[in-house]
């Protein structure tokens, strides 16, 4: 038990073993928790039918995985980053920073982001103006500009159960989060003419009322939750009042535990989402780095086989889970086969 | 007089009561000994209460992913449908994926229910092929690609159930919630009773919780622990072969041959706060060095391991030199007296000596290594690994997952299915920590010397 002679065989081992650190031949991808799902049956699939190994997926979020994909060109950076949101300009030009030019865009469907409560709670049926006018930190009575004051789902709209409010929305380094800013939020202080109101107040500045409506209460109506559905689930659990922010896969896995409400009306299903009806959903992409097809093995096959009718087709295993299939699926189909690189952002 | 200036103005009166009797001054001590003793007693039994409602809670929800519900039942494997071409070419069978393989199981399940005399009315075909975990066709496939001649033959499959009707054998679903739930009807549920009335179903032990990969949120019931428990024993492998001969040589030389002067006080300061350093902190310097500088792979138990080694060592050396320090100079003078060099002395005598509590504190540090999450977070270890990494030494720069970023995983997914997965895992995690930590209890008391 010489620990020099220890010490001297441990560094020999790590340097052979160095030397023995074969080619990656496996598809490596992170990114975006609400992908990750999809992401992880395909890969199991792919691993089962074709002859390459399975591709490792890892999960933390769409804006650490563009950040990852952009890391540079080699076998010890990441070939596909999933995400839930569009590729940013900021990231095209790290990745050409750090010499990745050739970046090819994949959409593969659509998540809907629904609206849920525990399952003995009462029901909603909710429009994105109730949204804000329950949660914005101001909104506009009676023609003045006030701090909020709704208390109950009645004061915000009669029709609703007189029930505290109690929301529990995705934290804002969720790609969910935008959505709901954009889709809910900014949609819903239009809708209630509070936009107009802000702008008025700001001198005719648009982006200075969009923010206006942006900002939520801070007085523990509004809650961000920064884990996951689990967490959001849990949350809801505990407190019979809340309603939480889920996306529709979780959702259709969880439905005995959770009542799901209407927007504008809508039920949100595949079927409404996909025909555009409901108006919370969100297109899913991942972002392959060209100058890895041919280098890493099965690596074209997986994106082909990730787009294929079989798996992300109406009638394939993710939809089955949750995702909405795009329409447009057999020209996404085409672009990945012909390898198309995705141009400068409009 | 005396008595005066001495006490105080207020002192108690002399003693002149029975010892039986306590004055006030006395019953104040008394007092004040049984409150602390009540706080005491207190603060333990909220702790035992914690622990206690810990571990029923995790045993209680994990305990079920030891057990299974699988489904017996003959297969057919059909030669049209497996192998079109009749002459056992692998290349061409490799063309029948899973799905072709979900047929011929269904097929064969719809016989056997058929055979058992079960009545399958008011059930679409779908739903009763539906009992069966996608993981069962994938197995065939594997079983019948890795022995062709199976094809043709009527062969017993234990297949998995679905994590629903698992569910339901566990009580975590109810006719009640099967009503609401989307992916399960209760007609499947009465069917699954039924079948397990005809013993075709049933609960069993399941051995693939432990050797099994991880799978995917659509089949929670395959899920298993078998790529973790590996890559975390390649890591703590690659912490031990490092941390243990840098850990020891370092405090040997410190301890015994360093100088006493500014610059060891201020190594011995740094060591000190590097054991306290956050070890999200090891992740980010792992990402910088390992990865990006030395060019290693990601998602790999050797960089897991090198990394898990930076924030292991400091705890290594601490606890060697106090091992060290333990060992009375006589023995170091007895050495040097009777003509020992400094070095022998050191290793001949005072390191032998040391050896219990330096293994000790390895172990411990070891044990600290196998519960970590945050720096494999940053190096690509908390993911979604299906494939076994090769043997060493090459399988340590295969992608792997470890013990406790399973539970981290787990625990994120969708399916209800994997509450009982994670808490299955924590459990496993628990029994590989006390292992190690009654080893390093066991190794003290065997080995250790008083003087």
């Amino acid at each position: 038990m010489n620990p020099m002679k220890l010490s001297v065989s441990a560094l020999a081992m790590l340097a052979v073993s160095a030397g023995a650190a074969a080619a990656r031949d496996n598809v490596q991808t992170a990114g975006s928790s609400t992908v990750l799902p999809y992401a992880t049956i395909v890969a199991e699939a792919f691993g089962e039918n074709f002859d390459f190994p399975t591709p490792v997926v890892e999960s933390g979020g769409s804006g650490a995985g563009r950040k990852k994909l952009c890391e540079g060109v080699g076998e010890n950076t990441i070939d596909i980053a999933n995400s839930s949101s569009r590729i940013k300009q900021s990231d095209i030009d790290l990745c050409a920073q750090n010499g990745v030019t050739e970046i090819m865009e994949v959409r593969f469907g659509y998540d809907g982001i629904v609206f849920a409560s525990d399952i003995n709670g009462a029901e909603f049926a909710f429009t994105p103006a109730d949204w804000f006018n329950a949660l914005a930190a101001e909104v506009v009575k009676d023609g003045a500009i006030v701090a909020n004051p709704n208390k109950t789902w009645a004061d915000v709209n009669a029709a609703m159960p007189a029930q505290d409010i109690l929301a529990f929305i995705p934290g804002t380094k969720h790609g969910t989060r935008e959505v709901f800013d954009e889709k809910v939020i900014i949609a819903g202080c239009e809708a209630s003419g509070a936009l107009e109101a802000f702008a008025a107040a700001a001198g005719g500045d648009e982006k200075a009322a969009e923010k206006k409506c942006m900002a939520l209460r801070t007085d523990g109506v509004s809650i961000d939750i920064d884990g996951d559905y689990t967490e959001t689930l849990a949350r809801v659990d505990a407190n019979k009042n809340g309603i939480g922010v889920f996306g529709l896969s979780f959702y259709q896995n969880n439905t005995d535990k959770l009542r799901v409400a209407t927007m504008d009306g809508v039920i949100p299903t595949v079927e409404s989402i996909a025909a555009g009806d409901y108006p919370v959903s969100r297109p899913l992409y991942f972002y392959v780095k060209k100058a890895h097809l041919g280098v890493i093995p099965g690596l074209k096959e997986y994106i082909e086989f990730f787009v294929s009718d079989d798996m992300a087709g109406p009638d394939g295993p993710l939809a089955a889970y949750g995702l909405v299939s795009d329409p447009e699926l057999a020209v996404t189909q085409q672009a990945v086969a012909d390898e198309v690189v995705m141009g400068p952002l409009n | 007089m005396t008595d005066a200036s001495l006490n105080g103005a207020d002192a108690p009166a002399r003693r002149h009561g029975s010892l039986l009797q306590p004055d006030a001054r006395t019953r104040r001590r008394n007092a004040a000994e049984a409150r602390f003793r009540a706080y005491g007693l207190t603060a333990i039994g909220v702790a035992m209460a914690a622990l206690i409602w810990l571990l029923t809670s995790v045993l209680g929800t994990g305990a079920g992913a030891f057990r299974q519900t699988v489904i017996e039942f003959p297969v057919e494997l059909v030669e049209a449908k497996l192998d079109k071409s009749g002459n056992r070419d692998i290349e061409v069978m490799k063309k029948v994926t899973t799905i072709g393989y979900a047929g011929v199981l269904g097929a064969g399940l719809t016989q056997a229910l058929a055979d058992a005399g079960i009545d399958t009315a008011g059930l679409a075909a779908k739903d009763v092929t539906g009992l069966l975990s996608q993981e069962a066709a994938a197995q065939l496939r594997n079983q019948v690609l890795a022995d062709p001649d199976l094809v043709g033959q009527t062969i017993t499959v234990r297949a998995l159930a679905t994590g629903r009707v698992d569910g339901y054998y566990k009580g975590r679903v109810t006719m009640e919630s099967a009503q609401l739930d989307s992916n399960v009807k209760p007609e499947q549920l009465a069917l699954a009773d039924r079948m397990r009335d005809a013993g075709l179903m049933r609960l069993a032990f399941n051995p693939g919780f432990l050797t099994m990969p991880d799978a995917s949120d659509q089949r929670p019931e395959a899920a298993g622990l078998g790529v973790a428990i590996l890559g975390s024993f390649y890591m703590m492998l690659v912490v031990l072969v490092l941390s243990l001969p840098i850990g020891v040589a370092a405090s040997i030389y410190l301890e015994e041959f360093a100088p006493r002067n500014r610059l060891t006080d201020l190594i011995e300061v740094n060591i000190s706060n590097l054991a306290a350093v956050p070890s999200i902190v090891f992740g980010i310097l792992g990402l910088a060095i390992f990865i990006n500088f030395a060019g290693l792979p990601q998602s790999a138990p050797i960089v897991g391991g090198l990394v898990l080694t930076l924030m292991t060592i400091p705890t290594i050396i601490i606890s060697t030199r106090a091992a060290l320090k333990a060992v009375p100079p006589s023995i170091r003078d007895a050495a040097l007296g009777v003509g020992a060099s400094k070095m022998q002395s050191v290793f001949h005598h005072v390191l032998p000596l040391a050896m219990p509590g330096i293994l000790t504190g390895t172990i411990i540090g070891l044990a600290q290594a196998l519960g970590e999450t945050a720096p494999l977070l940053l190096i690509g270890m908390v993911a979604f690994v299906r494939d076994f990494p090769g043997a060493p030494p090459e399988g340590l720069f295969d992608p792997a997952s470890a013990l406790p970023v399973q539970v981290y995983n787990w625990t994120q997914r969708g399916d209800p299915g994997f509450v009982e997965r994670a808490s299955g895992a924590i459990i496993v995690l628990l029994i590989f920590l006390i292992a190690m930590n009654a080893l390093a209890i066991f190794l003290r008391r065997k080995f250790e010397r008083r003087w």
